[in-house]
């Protein structure tokens, strides 16, 4: 049974230049120690579909204009505040890109590793300590019992984002998500992160929803992947099938783009245009006008993610159809 | 193979102090720390490296932005850091550089044409008319419509800024332009775009660059050679392909096997080096290989001397006692 169960979840944000769409009839599942890695671009509501679920949305502008989030019987979209507070940061909790702008910069360490523990279980100050200082030697911080009383800014920014995963996951949670952990890493550091949170995961059995743009992350982390573009849900699939038979035509123009695959000189391939203004209503697929093969059925109406082979997923009206099936992708590079 | 722009002993000392009355060196960062560097004409040198490593304080001191410490910056054989400060601002018309984040690096109060007409002025006064085309000429080559050039930075989408960045450093016809993460901030399908805009330009306006990432499947894409920089040095130095591909320093190694390709079958076969802990302090950094307390192959000679960067193969230099054994 689904861990966490998404449906049709709308987030809209009401603006002075109008409503923005940023998620737009998403439906997710997640099982028990299970990764799953949300990959697209900015603004295609990657971010703002989690948030949406823990009720970190600012309201006003935003606004959940339709979906249930079922987990474990209770739907999180609408619970009472008291029951949300019960389960965020303790059942289902979150780590955030920049780890010096989501710790306190003049709270200890201390203070805020325990923080959860007397909140969420009641634990006592003493005991809470033993607890944070075993978590940070779990994530490899050496000298923990005495580092654990220094501020954030005395350490390197890998440090402190294994002290906010050290926090995420103190109080053993169920649901584990990561809003690019990495990104503002190098990449040396992001191997040892992303290590650290894949062994933890082992030990702790934890589910993790992993946000991310780098599909080169999503091919080394996870083990489902869906690819959003404004706001929706374009494909699902596992990590393998998405990379082996893409069947989205956004999907298959992401993996192009990318420099490692091309050969030196080449140009690379470019999808052309950009990506829809959320303010307007779009009608048919969202991807249609910067699309190699869309016709005119692809503007006309919604697609909804259906499943074509076991697990493997797609929005895309020509893939349902079977039009697509053997056709190469994004074999063309664009021009300049 | 004339050399364009050279580098000799480069050395970019920060002093620390401590006290505000009594105020006291306790201590230097030795952020650049004796480069070597030789560009040629119409060249991408690639410059990689972990954040604080001294990848922009090279480009800085490059530009006389910092004053060097001690050794040489030549371009086209006149040493720059021997010249007064009037010489520098004006030798500095024949640098430009293109910044991360395009959000940042456009004043906001100005127009395309402002921003772009500025540029061009520094080389020489045009009247209006010609500087309306001039401008418009420059928008038309980095692939935006001239009929915008009214419009504001706020206006305009990531990668349309940062194509208005690219176009601001073109437009003074520099000798060398120096490109700080680039498309770093930028979406992959955008970022896509702009590497294809940059490897063009090249092409056509025969550009000599420094192009600084630390994403090394940008820069095997954009460079011809590839500079390694670790704490302030640089330990390797070769053509693009062979050092991403078959890289001699063990630093390299790790660097290039961090980083994650989309590729999930690829992924789950590799073993990854996993390099222990955080780069050392600047501030004293290791006796030694300043890379030997992170390194797999560190024996005890590593720790004793500092290995010089040395041509290893035709053409491609590091700085590793072991390169062989290893």
């Amino acid at each position: 049974m689904a861990l966490l169960e998404i449906e049709d979840l709308r987030t809209y944000f009401y603006t002075r230049a109008g409503i923005v769409r940023a998620v737009d009839g998403v439906s997710l599942s997640l099982s028990h120690g299970e990764t799953m890695g949300i990959v697209g671009e900015s603004g295609s509501g990657k971010s703002v579909t989690c948030y949406s679920i823990l009720g970190l949305i600012p309201r006003p502008p935003g606004k959940i204009v339709s979906g249930v989030a079922r987990f474990d019987g209770i739907d999180l979209l609408s619970c009472s505040d008291r029951q949300l507070r019960a389960i965020r940061g303790k059942r289902i909790s979150m780590i955030f890109q920049d780890p010096m702008t989501s710790l306190n910069p003049y709270m200890r360490i201390s203070d805020q590793l325990v923080e959860p523990l007397l909140v969420h279980e009641g634990m006592s100050r003493s005991g809470a300590l033993i607890r944070a200082v075993e978590s940070l030697e779990e994530l490899g911080i050496q000298d923990a019992s005495t580092r654990i009383n220094l501020y954030p800014h005395q350490f390197s920014g890998g440090m402190r984002q294994r002290i906010m995963i050290a926090m995420a996951l103190i109080s053993r949670p169920e649901i584990l998500i990561a809003d690019e952990p990495t990104s503002a890493l190098d990449v040396t550091v992001q191997a040892q992160i992303l290590e650290l949170i894949k062994q933890r995961q082992r030990e702790l059995g934890t589910a993790v929803i992993f946000i991310t743009h780098d599909l080169g992350v999503v091919a080394s982390f996870c083990e489902y992947v869906a690819v959003m573009y404004a706001g929706r849900i374009v494909e699902s699939a596992s990590t393998n099938e998405l990379f082996a038979r893409p069947m989205h035509p956004y999907s298959a123009s992401l993996q192009q783009s990318i420099p490692a695959l091309h050969q030196k000189g080449q140009p690379l391939y470019t999808i052309p245009g950009m990506p829809p203004d959320l303010t307007l209503d779009i009608e048919g697929c969202p991807f249609a006008p910067r699309c190699g093969h869309a016709m005119a059925i692809c503007r006309e109406q919604r697609v909804a993610l259906k499943e074509i082979t076991s697990g493997h997923g797609t929005a895309c009206i020509r893939f349902q159809r079977g039009e697509l099936a053997n056709t190469p992708l994004a074999s063309t590079a664009a021009a300049l | 193979m004339s050399s364009f722009l050279v580098t000799h002993d480069l050395k970019t000392y920060f002093p620390i102090y401590r006290g505000a009355i009594f105020r006291k060196e306790i201590g230097t960062v030795k952020a650049v720390d004796g480069i070597n560097l030789q560009l040629c004409k119409g060249e991408i040198l690639g410059l990689v490296g972990e954040s604080g490593c001294g990848k922009s304080t090279l480009a800085r001191t490059i530009m006389q932005l910092v004053p060097n410490t001690e050794g040489t910056v030549l371009l086209e054989g006149r040493d720059l850091s021997s010249l007064s400060k009037n010489s520098v601002r004006a030798e500095r018309v024949n640098f430009q550089m293109i910044f991360q984040d395009p959000y940042a690096s456009l004043n906001p109060r100005m127009t395309v044409f402002d921003t772009l007409g500025e540029a061009i002025q520094i080389r020489r006064k045009l009247p209006k008319r010609m500087l309306l085309e001039k401008v418009a000429l420059l928008m038309n080559t980095v692939g935006l419509p001239a009929n915008q050039m009214r419009r504001y930075p706020h206006e305009f989408s990531g990668g349309q800024r940062q194509r208005i960045a690219i176009a601001r450093a073109l437009a003074p016809e520099p000798k060398l332009i120096i490109a700080d993460e680039p498309v770093s901030a930028l979406d992959v399908s955008i970022r896509s775009q702009i590497l294809n805009l940059i490897a063009n330009l090249r092409h056509r306006m025969e550009l000599t660059m420094i192009f600084i990432s630390h994403d090394i499947s940008v820069v095997k894409y954009i460079s011809d050679r590839i500079a390694v920089m670790y704490l302030g040095r640089l330990v390797e130095i070769g053509p693009a392909a062979d050092v991403v591909e078959r890289p001699l320093h063990p630093y390299t190694r790790a660097l290039v096997s961090a980083v994650p390709a989309p590729d999930p079958e690829r992924e789950r076969k590799r073993q990854r080096i996993l390099l222990q802990g955080d780069p050392p302090s600047p501030m004293n950094p290791p006796a030694g290989c300043p890379f030997h307390p992170r390194c797999q192959f560190a024996i005890d000679a590593c720790k004793v001397s500092r290995p010089e960067l040395e041509e290893k193969e035709p053409g491609r230099l590091a700085a590793c006692i072991r390169v062989g054994e290893i």
